[in-house]
């Protein structure tokens, strides 16, 4: 990892959070733009969720992996702690990837 | 990179890239795409940031997934606020530790897929996002980001299918506003 690369992900990563709370500030929000914050959230999440659960790389597996994460989800919705959730999820895909 | 970047999708999907022997620009481009959505939680949050300045420079380091799903889940300002703030930075302390743990143990532990840690992190996700699904608007728009992400992933390369999963907030806050008054 050289450094220029670091730098380069250091300053962009942070520029993408302070550009959003500064254009937070700046603007005032019309009441489509205030659903559509609050409807933001849940759509990137899911999205994140979808492709560190299924895609290896520009492709979708199921698998060991998919099994855990189904697992975690189980024991989210069953209101499990979340150091339950993510021990039974890498549990589950642990074991899977042994058999 | 985890002080500085503080962001993990970007640096697992970075140092996946260089560690296969990637092309460091195409490494930055994907992590920087997966970056982005920081930038609208940052705009979603501007309700609960603090007033100063030097503050405000602060809290936006601390802008991710989970304190951003934290803060929106409160149902009072007040406690979005805490909750923000408690959520970013004992992330930030435990991922900063973990990482330095990670370094002096990495050796030890081989290959964090043996123990299926991969697995951890969408479960974490889900966790966050449970309890966003209760209202009807959230929930449609969770529903249409996550079609959108699964039909884009063969077709893209790696974070634009998170970018466009904020259509399902864009859909959603259309109908949302059209049958205003049924919601909540």
């Amino acid at each position: 990892m050289t450094l220029w690369l670091l730098a380069g992900l250091s300053v962009g990563c942070y520029f993408f959070k302070v550009g959003g709370v500064l254009v937070a500030d700046t603007s005032r929000l019309s009441l489509w733009g205030e659903k559509f914050l609050s409807c933001l959230t849940p759509a990137v999440l899911s999205g994140l969720i979808i492709v560190q659960t299924f895609d290896v790389g520009r492709e979708l597996a199921i698998g060991a992996l998919t099994a855990g994460v189904a697992a975690g989800a189980g024991a989210s919705w069953l209101k499990a702690p979340l150091p339950a959730v993510l021990a039974i999820a890498a549990a589950t895909t642990a074991v899977i990837r042994l058999l | 990179m985890s002080l500085l970047m503080f962001t993990g999708a970007s640096q697992f999907a970075a140092v996946a890239i260089i560690g296969a022997g990637g092309n460091p620009l195409s490494a930055l481009g994907t992590a920087l795409l997966l970056a982005a959505r920081n930038g609208a939680y940052a705009l979603s949050m501007g309700r609960i940031m603090p007033s100063g300045r030097a503050k405000k420079l602060v809290a936006a380091q601390l802008v991710i997934d989970e304190s951003s799903a934290m803060a929106q889940a409160q149902p009072t300002l007040r406690e979005a606020q805490e909750a923000f703030w408690t959520t970013g930075l004992s992330v930030f302390i435990f991922w900063n530790l973990g990482t330095f743990i990670g370094v002096l143990l990495g050796e030890v532990i081989g290959d964090p897929m043996v123990w299926g840690l991969d697995a951890a992190f969408p479960a974490a996700f889900i966790a966050l996002l449970l309890p966003h699904l209760k209202e009807r608007d959230k929930r449609r728009s969770a529903l249409i980001g996550a079609m959108v992400a699964l039909i884009t992933i063969p077709i893209l390369p790696a974070g634009l299918p998170v970018l466009l999963a904020v259509s399902g907030a864009l859909v959603s806050a259309s109908a949302g506003t059209q049958t205003r008054g049924r919601n909540r």
